[in-house]
């Protein structure tokens, strides 16, 4: 049995959360300049694990993860979310917004925003920093890391005030291989400890390698929604196997 | 962040410090350019144990001024205008102080030919006639009202403002610099000719002329009309311009030549 | 042209000779503008932050009238505020008249709407970037402003100096409320219409080079300031 490392032990809170039933989004519809956005989305999720987001350029993926978080009203449909988790989600978003501060600084202030008590801060730094391998990088100027470095620094800035749910839109997409690599151990070791994570992606790679569950979303609707495999070896919705064949979706 | 806020405190504190009792004065620009008050209120002021201070404004705007309560005396020269400041109650008593004179002054070629004009009024009709341009304060001031009344059944200046005769609204110096760039004939009093460094081309072209004289009152603000103001001190003040003060008047020079000629009666 | 190079020598001379008056005349320039433009900022800020940060009705008028307010003519601010501490005005009891106060009043009304404008203007710039971010963190508007604040703290010097520029520059509101006495309520800018009036350019230009050269200095101070502790924000 190998020795746990000290860094290895993050005390996150809580822990699972199996009792928390999944998100269940209901004929979600937003229309934006006339122009048609979402056309009556209808999905499930699982309770836990990670579910990829899957789908060609306008499907809808980055603005239902925005309604989700409570950035945009809907204008018909519901997004049900267990009460557990409400005020308890982050989103990780494609280009790191990070403050004019330094990294430290950073975690300090989605702290104070997440209302941990002042004596728990310095702890908790330090233990987000460990998890996102970037204690030596603490008092740089954010804005001065890496791509990669930023968006480690992202998603351990959303963890900030332990989110139930962790939602991420394509936190990949502009990153080298070594650098998604790592983002990727970071993704799966979150979903690992309990938080739920919805992960938007157009890299089937990273599906295979991460997801649990896969939802397909095209032209504004979810055309399917299965487990991973399932999903990867033999799509049900025409539109998913066009474009599992990189044929170009309309 | 503690020093800033006591430095603005003492600012606006500032009025509840002063040292010696003040005595604001409203006078023109025409006293205060020819560098008469820096001569003798630092006299005064130590006499008087009076912290003296002068806001120089144009004579219509120093009436303006002192009927709203803003001062505690007026020093101005337009007669008629401090008359009906008295009778109106805004003011105790008139008081002659000084004199001096009004000159003409224009460029040194003299199209219009005053040189040689008897008369003030004379000059003023060659002017029209030659319709060569003329700086006009056209602010109500003591300076704009002699010359107004100068220009009585000479010419009618109203119609010709913007033509040759140019209105500046503005004090006398602002008027000088104006008549020096556009090469004009205008009315200026002698004090502030003398103290004038720009006078470009400009000379007297006419002057003696008992129609132009200049006289200076004094008239403290009334109490009862205006109960801040600082009566004691505006008597105090008023009375050493009409006594000791006329010598230190009379005293005052600018390149060698006395510009106020103390006339106080007894 | 002799004018100016007399101005020059003029500038050169009072600077080197430090002239007792022209140090008076400066240094309380820089008090009644430094204090305005501290006082303009306690007021303009928050509410160029506010109304970069709320939306509320009729909030579109109010960013088109502080902004327009930025041109307010100096000496139009002078006369009201001179007729607001006339001795017959609503707060002549005050006794700010011809007094350094009364100046410090009317170029904090000039100055104010520029740092308002200004702030909102980069603020909301700043509020654009963060926003989604900051909402997802759990911001209220509170927190979203004093994050824009502090994030923001560079850009907003500039819209400081902005402001002094524009208190030290004005001459029409001064000369209105302050009445240009001697050691008492002159300031560079009076002297200047003064010296003006009296025909004596040069000097009245140079008093006006001695001014230039304070407002370059103080520009410089600041953007350097500015410069080095940019490169070291941790914080």
């Amino acid at each position: 049995m190998p020795e746990h490392n000290a860094a290895d032990v993050i005390a996150f809170h809580p822990k699972r959360r199996p009792d928390l039933p999944g998100l269940r989004i209901t004929n979600l519809h937003l229309t934006r300049r006339g122009a048609a956005l979402l056309k009556g989305v209808d999905l499930a999720l699982s309770p836990a694990g990670i579910t990829a987001l899957l789908g060609p350029n306008g499907a809808g993926k980055s603005l239902l993860l925005r309604v989700i978080a409570g950035l945009i009203a809907p204008d018909r449909g519901t997004v049900q979310i267990p009460r557990a988790m409400q005020g308890r989600i982050g989103l990780v978003l494609q280009r790191p917004v990070l403050l004019r501060r330094s990294v430290r600084a950073n975690l300090r202030h989605a702290l104070a925003l997440a209302r941990v008590p002042r004596r728990d801060r310095g702890d908790r730094i330090t233990e987000l920093l460990a998890l996102g391998h970037l204690e030596g990088l603490a008092d740089r100027p954010a804005r001065h890391l890496s791509g990669g470095e930023q968006q480690r620094l992202s998603i351990i800035r959303a963890l900030a005030a332990n989110p139930l749910l962790l939602m991420l839109d394509e936190p990949t997409a502009h990153l080298d291989p070594q650098a998604t690599h790592a983002i990727e151990a970071l993704v799966e070791r979150i979903a690992t400890e309990g938080t739920k994570v919805i992960l938007v992606t157009h890299d089937i790679g990273q599906v295979q390698r991460l997801a649990d569950e896969v939802a397909f979303l095209h032209q504004g609707r979810c055309h399917e929604r299965a487990e991973k495999a399932a999903f990867l070896s033999t799509p049900e919705s025409a539109a998913a196997r066009a474009y599992l064949n990189g044929k170009l979706l309309l | 962040m503690r020093p800033v806020v006591f430095a603005l405190l003492s600012f606006l504190a500032a009025p509840a410090l002063a040292q010696d009792p003040v005595v604001l004065v409203q006078s023109t620009t025409s006293t205060q350019n020819s560098g008469l008050y820096g001569y003798i209120l630092p006299i005064a002021s130590e006499a008087l144990g009076l912290d003296i201070r002068v806001v120089a404004v144009g004579t219509g705007q120093a009436l303006g001024n002192a009927g709203r309560c803003d001062g505690d005396m007026l020093i101005v020269h337009a007669r008629t205008a401090e008359e009906a400041f008295v009778a109106a109650g805004f003011g105790t008593v008139r008081y002659d102080l000084m004199y001096n004179d009004f000159v003409l002054v224009g460029p040194q070629s003299d199209p219009a030919g005053v040189a040689g004009a008897a008369s003030a009024t004379e000059a003023l009709a060659r002017i029209a006639r030659a319709r060569v341009p003329f700086a006009s304060r056209g602010d109500d001031s003591g300076t704009h009202q002699k010359e107004l009344s100068l220009w009585q059944g000479i010419a009618d200046v109203t119609a010709a403002s913007g033509s040759w005769y140019r209105e500046t609204g503005s004090g006398m110096g602002a008027t000088l610099n104006v008549a020096v760039g556009m090469r004009a004939y205008t009315l200026t009093d002698r004090a502030t000719w003398l103290a004038f460094e720009n006078r470009g081309d400009l000379v007297i072209l006419n002057q003696g002329d008992p129609a132009l004289f200049n006289q200076y009152g004094v008239i403290p603000i009334d109490p009862v009309r205006c109960p801040n103001v600082n009566a004691d001190g505006a008597t105090a003040f008023t009375d050493w311009l009409l006594n000791d003060g006329q010598a230190v008047i009379a005293a005052f020079e600018a390149n060698g030549q006395q510009l106020f000629f103390p006339n106080a009666s007894d | 042209m002799p004018t100016f190079s007399d101005s020059i020598l003029s500038a050169l001379g009072l600077i080197l000779s430090a002239d007792g008056d022209l140090l008076e005349i400066v240094a309380l320039s820089l008090r009644v503008s430094l204090t305005a433009v501290m006082l303009a900022t306690v007021i303009g800020l928050p509410l160029g932050a506010a109304l970069a940060v709320y939306r509320f009705p009729g909030r579109g008028a109010l960013v088109v009238l502080v902004n327009a307010l930025m041109g307010l003519p100096p000496v139009v601010v002078g006369l009201v505020v001179y007729l607001t501490f006339s001795a017959s005005g609503p707060l002549g009891v005050l006794g700010f008249l011809y007094t350094p106060a009364a100046m410090i009043v009317a170029q904090t009304v000039l100055v104010t709407p520029i740092i308002a404008a200004l702030s909102r203007s980069t603020l909301g710039d700043l509020l654009g970037e963060y926003d989604e971010t900051l909402r997802v963190l759990g911001a209220n508007r509170l927190d979203v402003i004093g994050t824009l604040l502090w994030d923001g703290r560079f850009s907003l010097a500039t819209a400081l100096l902005a402001g002094l520029g524009r208190a030290l520059a004005e001459v029409g509101a001064v000369m209105l409320v302050g009445g240009n006495i001697d050691h008492v309520t002159r300031v560079m800018t009076t002297a200047i219409a003064l010296e003006t009036s009296r025909g004596a350019l040069p000097l009245a230009l140079g008093l006006g080079i001695v001014l230039l050269l304070i407002t370059l200095v103080l520009n410089a101070v600041v953007l350097g300031l500015r410069g080095r502790l940019e490169a070291h924000a941790h914080a």
